[in-house]
Formats: C-alpha cells, structure tokens, sequence
C-alpha cells in the first residue's frame, strides 16, 4: 500500500478529532463571539470522569455517556458561572478568564484522579482491518472516530437548519436584542450552545484519547490545532471548522510523514499564514475584509 | 496658535524631563534594593524586569494598539537564540549583545509585522498561536545550529573589574535587567506621549476614523508590532543570560501566554499594568508553592496546588476586576479626589481615562 494513502487516511482519521474541536469552538464563537481556550482541559476533565468510571467497574459505553453528558453539564456551568458575568467585558478578559480555567482544570485533575499518565482503552481494535490478503492501516476504531465525528455533525446540522430550537438558538447568537424582544429566551440558547459545544469537544477528548495517553494536558495540542482549523476554515462558519479540522489533520500528517514529525507545527503554521494572507477571514467567511 | 504651540512645546520637555526623572530615582532604587538583598531575590528581581520588558512590549501591541498577540515567547525565543548564537564562539559585551538581539527581532518583527497586519482578533490570535507552537519546533530540527531539545548554554555575565572582586555576578545581572527595564520604559513612555502613540491608540478605537484623519493604519500596526517584538527580542536576551541555558522547552506556548496574562492582569494599555503583572507572574507562583509544600496534603495536591491557585487567581480576578491592578488603582485614585474636591489634571470629574498615560511611572 503506498505511503500517500496510509498518510491520507491517517490524515482522515485525525482530521476529524481537529474538526470536531473546531466545531465546539466555532458554536462557542458564534454563540458568544469567546474562543473557550479552556474547550481542550474541559475535554481532558470529562475524559478523565470517563476513565475514573472505568475504573470503577462501569461499562464502558455507559463511561462514554458518562463523559459526553458531563460535558453538557460543564459547558452549562462554565456559561452561566464563569462567562455570563463578563459578557460585556472587553474580548481580552474572556480570553484570560478561559486561559484561567484551563489552567485550572489541568491542575484540579491530577488533584482528584492521580498525575501519572494513563492509557485509555479504545471502544473498538485499534489493529487494521484485513482486505484479502492485505493488511490496511485503518482499524474499526478510526471506523467509529469517522462515523461518531460525521454523526455528530449531521445531528447539528438537523438541529440548527430544521428545528425551532435550532432557529432560536440561531436568532439568539444571530441578534439577542431583536431575538429577546420576539421572547427568546437568549440567556437559555446561549447556554445550551456552550453545552452542546463542550458535549462535541467532550467526544473529541474520547476519540483522541488513546491514541494519545490520558494526563492533564494531553488535549492542548488537540486545542491548538482545532483552532488553528477554525480559523483556517473561518470562525462564523460551521463548514469551515470541518473543512479545515480536515485540511489540519492532512497537512500535518503529510508533513510529518514526508518532511519529519518534528516539522508539523511549522507546516501548520506555513499553511495557516498561506490561506489567511488571501483570505485574512478564513476560507469560508463571507465577510467583507475590513469593516468600517 | 503660537501660544498652544510653546505651550505644548513646554509640556513635552516636562513630559521627558519628568519621565528621566522618575527613571534616574526607580533605577537607584531598585540598585540599593538590589545590594540589600540575597541571591535568590536578585535572581526574582531579575526576572520581574525580564518579564517587565517583554509585557510593556506586548502592552504596546495589544492594550494600545488592539493587535492581540498570543505569539510573543516566540519572539523572546528570537532575542534569546540570537543573544546565544552570538555568545557560542565568542566573548562579547553585554550591552552589544543585547543591541544586537534587539535589532535582530525587531528586522524579524517586520515580517511577522505585515502579516499581522492584515489580521484582526481572533485570526492574528490564532497565527500568532501557532507561531509560538511551531517556532520551538525549528530549534529541535536543526540540531546542529541550534542545539535541538537541549539547547544553547549562555556563559553567564562576569562582573566589571572596577566593581572589586567579590561582587555577586546575580546581583550585576539585576543591575543589567533594572536598566534594560528602565531604558526601555523611558522610550516607551515618550513614545506613547508621541504622535506615533495616539496614532497607535486611533488605530486602535476605530480603524475608519484613523485613516480618515490621515493616519496609515497598515504602517501603524506594523510599527507597534516592530517595537513590540524588539522589546521582546530584549527581553529574550536577558533571559538566555539568566536562565543560563536557551532550549526550545523554555518558550513554549505557556511562555507567550504569560504575557498575555500579565497585561490584561496588570492593566491593559499602561506601562505600570506590565511591572504589576510581572510582579504577579513572579511571586505569586513561588508564594503559592511555599504555602502549599507548608500544607500537610498529599504531593498529587500540593504539586498541583500552586497552578489551580493561580488558574482560579485568573478567573476570579477577571469578574471583580476586570480592568486589572493599574486600572483598580486608578479608579480608586480618581474616586478618592473627585471625594476630596481634586480634579485631576486635564481630565473630566470622575471620569477613568483607562489609558492615560500620566499614571504610568
């Protein structure tokens, strides 16, 4: 099998953990225009609730819902305790008040489940699949990494295009004082949007983990380069954090691949000032380029 | 006119004078401060100007000028490299060496200058990320230039002769760092009063109404962040002097994200709000570290103390005082004369000019 295909494939596979954390952090943008830096350690801590039930005897698909609905719950605190009061704040103090939380939880979770490093088992083999003779290099568990990230996406599309609660939840991010005079209830669509967005980077946590090892920074990479996808593919635009999670997950996996592992942030880093110097929004942003 | 001229002739040469002033009695300050104290405090102090410097420059770039940098480690690892490239072969004076870091991320800080320019928010924050994640990477690539994982060690500064013999060499690095610091306050804060400052300040509150009044905004921003990364370029060579050794794992991503949470907890847009942040990046870590191994707590808690102290410093500090330590100052110095029938000079009763440059030292 050539080298490209096992890239592009492994590219896939990571794509898809980059977009589903440059989704959570575009529903944030759009929602509350805040990038959660904290979105990485909030996913860290639901990985770890997950593991701690493991590790207490509940099965493991009951761990997963575990640590997807913990991350609904955390993404409602997070909102109405920590990010409503500085909603009028200037944008730096939020961007401090995640970088607060993130440190934070990254030290809270050594605290309560033990500092060394942990693997987390995967929900499916992590051996690649047989066709034939031939042996590729995609296992059923980057089977279910594609499918859960491409299920996950579909079920938001369906909610925010074909739902009332999706077009409210639109309105409210769209125009709250308009939204709010029509009887939304802004405060509430706000909310459930950190929920839901820190339910996907709760999954992306799951997915990426054991691959990775679980400890208490192991999501910052993830973080960075999801954001670094969102930003490729433009912050207003849901498509774009996919279409550029993907793009990331490619670039960084040709480039470690042909070019040497120690060179894929540099990549990252070429191709993200290449795109932004001929579309300073990101790709898919369907704003003017300066604002008056 | 003539008379608005001499008179805003006048002020300026107050504005410097004053500023030389101050300098001249913190600099002599801080030296005595610096023959009182110990090793360790001097190595602290050290620090605090280091951090001083690179936060004023961030401050510069992101409180005055609105271009929000998450990058700038990046840059100090530019000043710091080039400072032990430099120091690799030869022997060369400190005050040459850290010209020479100066200018070499300042002629750097141009490039990145343009490209920066063309971004605003949240995209120059997430370039500049990922400026700071992958610059420590092409340390650890080419080995052979720049030491890879263990990087560069920097011989450290040996004392002037005329100083006599026994003079500690942390203490002569301090004296080197204070007047970094002060140097680079001068400038900074007579370039704030500057033309160039308002223009930085007009880009910043609306770009449409700066080019309107004939200002280029593109050249401005490109100007804040050429000062900027020369501060940090500074800053990185103090810090290759004192930490002793430049590795790719000192400027990592928590490194620029220091600064930025120095500035925005010291007060955005004011040269005090960088010394007030420095001093919490520097204390309050080893503060909450010397308390917590006080505790009788398992280690998993009290190694981890220290970071959810400062984590939680961060938020809380955010919700009650969200203009940082200066901005808190200023409010209560303003209140308290508007309460004892001072108005302060120039400005309205009882309004905060959050960015007005008379409190900075």
């Amino acid at each position: 099998m050539s080298r490209f295909f096992v890239l592009s494939l492994n590219g896939l596979t990571q794509g898809a953990i980059y977009a589903a954390m440059a989704l959570a952090l575009v529903m944030i943008w759009r929602a509350t225009q805040v990038i959660n830096f904290a979105q990485g350690a909030m996913a860290m801590f639901t990985t770890y609730l997950a593991l701690f039930a493991i590790d207490h005897g509940v099965p493991y698909w009951l761990a997963f819902l575990v640590a997807l609905s913990s991350g609904l719950i955390l993404g409602a605190i997070v909102e109405r305790v920590i990010v409503r009061p500085v909603e009028s704040a200037p944008p730096l103090n939020v961007v401090i008040l995640t970088l607060g939380l993130l440190l934070f939880l990254e030290a809270l979770a050594p605290m309560l489940f033990g500092g060394q490093i942990r693997s987390f088992p995967p929900a499916f083999s992590i051996v690649g699949l047989h066709f034939g003779n031939s042996q590729v290099a995609f296992s059923p568990f980057d089977a279910f990494t594609l499918g859960s990230v491409l299920a996950v996406m579909v079920l938001l599309l369906v909610l925010f295009q074909k739902t009332d609660l999706g077009l409210r939840m639109r309105a409210a991010a769209f125009n709250p004082d308009v939204s709010r005079l029509l009887g939304i209830r802004v405060g509430r669509m706000l909310t459930l949007g950190w929920s839901l967005a820190s339910l996907v980077g709760a999954l992306a946590g799951l997915l990426i983990a054991p691959s990775l090892l679980l400890y208490p920074t192991f999501m910052d990479q993830v973080l960075v380069f999801g954001f670094t996808g969102a930003v490729l593919g433009g912050l207003d635009s849901a498509v774009g954090a996919v279409v550029g999670g993907l793009l990331m997950g490619f670039a960084l996996s040709y480039v470690g691949g042909y070019l040497g592992s120690d060179l894929e942030t540099v990549g990252a880093l070429v191709i993200l000032i290449a795109v932004l110097m001929v579309r300073p929004r990101g790709l898919f942003s369907r704003h003017r380029l300066r604002q008056a | 006119m003539v008379a608005v001229h001499s008179r805003l002739d006048r002020l300026a040469s107050r504005t410097l004078g004053g500023h030389l002033l101050l300098a001249l009695g913190a600099a002599v300050l801080l030296l005595l401060l610096s023959t009182q104290i110990g090793a360790y405090d001097n190595y602290n102090l050290t620090a605090v100007a280091i951090f001083a410097v690179a936060a004023a420059g961030l401050n510069l770039l992101t409180g005055l000028n609105g271009q929000l940098s998450l990058g700038h480690g990046a840059l100090m690892a530019i000043g710091a490299y080039t400072a032990s490239l430099l120091l690799k072969d030869h022997e060369l004076p400190v005050v040459l060496v850290l010209l020479l870091s100066v200018l070499s991320t300042g002629l750097i800080g141009i490039v990145f200058g343009y490209a920066a320019a063309r971004l605003r928010g949240p995209y120059l924050a997430g370039a500049t990320l990922t400026l700071a994640v992958a610059l420590p990477q092409v340390a650890t690539r080419y080995k052979s230039i720049f030491g890879g994982e263990s990087g560069l060690t920097v011989p450290p500064t040996t004392p002037p002769a005329w100083l006599g013999p026994d003079f500690p060499p942390e203490r002569w690095l301090a004296w080197i760092a204070v007047a970094a610091v002060v140097v680079t306050f001068v400038l900074l804060a007579n370039l704030l009063r500057s033309s160039a400052g308002r223009a930085f300040r007009a880009v910043r509150d609306n770009e449409a109404a700066a080019a309107l009044a004939g200002i280029d905004v593109a050249r401005t921003q490109v100007l804040a962040f050429v000062i900027s990364a020369a501060c940090a370029g500074l800053a990185g060579a103090l810090f290759a002097y004192w930490s002793g050794v430049t590795a790719p794992a000192g400027f990592g991503v928590t490194l620029s994200l220091q600064l930025v949470t120095a500035i925005v907890i010291g007060g955005l847009g004011s040269l005090a709000g960088a010394v007030w942040g420095s001093l919490v990046l520097v204390f309050v870590p080893s503060l909450t570290s010397g308390m917590a191994s006080t505790l009788n707590v398992p280690s998993a808690i009290a190694n981890n103390l220290p970071l959810a102290i400062y984590g939680g410093i961060l938020v809380i500090a955010m919700l009650v005082a969200p203009h940082g330590i200066q901005g808190t100052l200023t409010r209560i110095l303003t209140i308290g004369r508007a309460r004892w029938g001072h108005t302060p000079a120039g400005g309205q009763k009882g309004v905060v000019d959050w960015d007005d440059p008379a409190s900075d030292p």
